[in-house]
């Protein structure tokens, strides 16, 4: 405990906001890539204590809400199903999918179940061998290794009653997608620390040195982000663009290799869409073809799915930066957590959450 | 962008209840204001307290019921039958009532075994029996397996206030400082973590408590109590917005000043919970007139249940009224705002 008080010391804090504005020059606008970053910093009031001309965009990472919606009327239409029980990480039970989100449905009597791991849905599987237990593998590179985990294990135990729905999605192309955009305003990056500590720094320098931006792997308590943001204007202000780490207690360069190892032999690349921002190559994970049996969409031949997103919802303007929540006409309004029209209004760690939780009465 | 705060209620967003109507947030008091509160309003139930204050032949009784259906039935700290003598002591006691009689209902699954139910009504006596109240009439019901949660109680209770007495929201005043007596988030938290396995050195332990005694010590003390309030399901954020709401004034509370147990700060960074939002069950605040504060906190810390008291905030009168803010640590200001539902464990 002591450890992490260290990184929420108010002292240490405020040195480096009078760092930060002791560097800055100039206007920049820096994007935390993580859904996690975002929920601290505006939680914190980071963004309200920078100076005024640094802007920090909101990223893409938050696993809820980037997971497209025709996941999430598979899921519902496999949860629906009398012999399932689908076990799915706490909040993607709020997400709405096309008609309703898991936690109506459960609500009407399908046996949905909140799970800290696949392998504890792996676990439900083994002592209820008369249903079929589904896993909902959805989220980054933090995730996916103990979806790839219960993959492999159920493989190695040929338990037929299990299988996993799989979303996961790979964090370094989303940044390349978003660089490449003709509206990108990104000019440096606060990396997803935990991601890196799975990943390693090794997928960025090619991406840094591409695009000409900053990259510094940044961690999630006030002085971890306050300490990437000081690392990355000194780059910007210098002229410089590399990979840096800055969370170097919990990133190594090559990361968790053996997670990765399993990743690579459970998961095939594949192209994915993501909620709000379309397909994005070589974005996805998805079970290689030997798994296809522990596949729930192998297994549940779910069809009719035809996922109608709500037009008013602007969550892909918001994912990539482009407009912060408050600038939606419906936020607060007809979008609340209560009633969210996008998934960015759902997890706490979505940016409409996020600004709806802590910054509501200031902003509107 | 327009003002937020709707004027006509929101429309019920299900068409069935969801687990997170009973989540001490949004969705249960959007659940109460729209179906219940419209259908039984009254002027005792519009008090909106922790009980209904009524008088009864020149005497003032407090009048209280809660349901108890937590899972696991045992855990660290207590047991289901404690919590339900404990809870029902609570909010008697939380109007400044002296709690004299309390019921039992039980809803017992059929299979529950015997010697679990004979261990949890003798820890509901035990309770009583400490805290010199009778358990008075009782009912039993036997429900199909399957059909209940192996056990769940209901618990109501009748106390005495005082003539001199007067402890209600409407009392709150600007100045007002606002006192706790514990650490907070501790039963959630134990819960949780004995629910799904993960209490790792059974480090931590439920905070459920009777606070029936050391109110009275403090009713005893000639403090002048605006309000007292037990921070239980939705904990301490949720207790103080449905103050300030009905009270309709602005408090402000500072973070650092809040007494979180390490162990309870590590579980809630683990699985993305806000302290602030999970239950408690032996923890209250009190709002006593400024230059009462040092009196309170010696008074508090004089008891077994009071030795971590600490003032954590302040009614002011700078914020839109029915606000609560949190200053944090980095000097912000917050608004605290309530939860939809049920907090739901983060993916990553």
């Amino acid at each position: 405990m002591k450890h992490l008080d260290e990184y929420r010391d108010p002292d240490t804090a405020k040195k480096l906001l009078a760092a930060i504005k002791s560097i800055t020059t100039q206007p920049w606008q820096i994007m935390e890539v993580c859904g996690g970053q975002t929920h601290s910093i505006i939680k914190h009031g980071i963004d309200q204590l920078l100076p005024d001309n640094i802007n920090l965009i909101h990223g893409p990472g938050c696993p809820v809400c980037v997971t497209p919606l025709d996941a999430i009327d598979k899921a519902l239409a496999i949860a629906a199903q009398p012999e399932v029980i689908f076990c799915s990480f706490g909040d993607m039970l709020r997400v709405p999918g096309s008609q309703h989100n898991l936690l109506s449905l459960k609500a009407q009597g399908a046996d949905i179940r909140v799970v800290y791991s696949p392998l504890d849905a792996l676990n439900l599987a083994q002592l209820n061998p008369k249903q079929s237990v589904v896993f909902f593998g959805v989220g980054f590179e933090t995730t996916a290794p103990t979806s790839a985990l219960a993959a492999y294990q159920a493989k190695q135990q040929q338990l037929d009653n299990f299988s996993l729905l799989v979303s996961h999605v790979r964090v370094p192309p989303i940044m390349q997608a978003l660089l490449s955009s003709p509206h990108n305003q990104v000019q440096g990056f606060l990396g997803a620390g935990h991601v890196c500590s799975i990943m390693g720094t090794h997928e960025y320098p090619s991406i840094s040195s591409t695009y000409r931006v900053p990259i510094v792997i940044t961690g999630f308590e006030p002085v971890d982000i306050l300490h990437g943001i000081y690392c990355c204007i000194k780059q910007l202000e210098a002229g410089q663009y590399r990979v840096e780490n800055a969370y170097p207690r919990i990133v190594k360069e090559m990361g968790n290799e053996p997670a990765q190892r399993l990743m690579q032999q459970v998961f095939d690349v594949v192209d994915r869409q993501w909620r709000g921002l379309g397909s994005i190559a070589a974005s996805g994970l998805a079970l290689k073809p030997e798994y296809n049996h522990w596949n729930a969409e192998h297994r549940f031949a779910v069809t009719g799915i035809n996922p109608q997103e709500p037009t008013q919802c602007r969550s892909g303007e918001v994912l990539q930066g482009l407009i912060k929540p408050v600038q939606c006409s419906e936020f607060g309004s007809r979008c609340t957590p209560e009633h969210p029209l996008g998934a960015t209004m759902v997890s706490s760690e979505g940016a409409c959450a996020a600004y709806y939780h802590y910054r509501r009465p200031q902003h509107v | 962008m327009s003002n937020l705060e709707l004027n006509c209620p929101l429309p019920l967003q299900y068409e069935q209840i969801v687990i997170g109507h009973g989540g001490g947030g949004r969705l249960m008091q959007q659940l109460i204001e729209q179906i219940i509160h419209p259908i039984f309003a009254n002027p005792i139930l519009n008090q909106k307290h922790d009980s209904a204050v009524v008088t009864v032949n020149g005497a003032k009784l407090a009048f209280t019921t809660d349901s108890y259906v937590i899972k696991p039935l045992f855990f660290a700290g207590g047991d289901i039958g404690k919590l339900a003598v404990c809870g029902t002591l609570n909010d008697l006691a939380m109007s400044g009532a002296k709690p004299l009689y309390l019921s039992c209902a039980l809803i017992i699954e059929e299979g529950f075994p015997l010697k679990d139910l004979q261990r949890i009504v003798q820890s509901m006596q035990d309770t009583a029996q400490q805290a010199g109240v009778f358990i008075v009439t009782g009912d039993t019901k036997v429900v199909d397996k399957g059909k209940g949660d192996g056990l769940y109680i209901n618990t109501a209770g009748i106390g005495l206030i005082a003539d001199n007495s007067n402890v209600l929201p409407s009392r709150i005043q600007v100045g007002d400082s606002i006192i706790i007596n514990s650490d907070i988030a501790r039963h959630g938290m134990a819960i949780m973590l004995e629910r799904e396995g993960m209490n790792f050195d059974n480090s931590l332990s439920s905070d459920c408590a009777d606070l029936s005694g050391l109110v009275h010590s403090l009713m005893q003390a000639e403090l002048d109590i605006h309000c007292m309030r037990d921070l239980t399901r939705g904990g301490l954020a949720s207790g103080l917005i449905e103050l300030a709401t009905s009270a309709q004034h602005a408090l402000e509370i500072n973070e650092m000043a809040l007494p979180i147990q390490p162990a309870v700060q590590s579980a809630c960074d683990i699985l993305g919970f806000d302290p602030l939002y999970i239950a408690n069950e032996g923890c209250f605040a009190l709002f006593v007139p400024e230059a009462q504060t040092e009196k309170t906190l010696t008074l508090l810390q004089q008891h077994p249940l009071g030795k971590q008291a600490c003032l954590i905030g302040r009614v002011n009168a700078r914020h839109p009224q029915g606000q609560v803010t949190l200053r944090t640590p980095l000097g912000i200001s917050r608004v605290l705002d309530l939860l939809s539902g049920e907090q739901l464990p983060r993916i990553c």
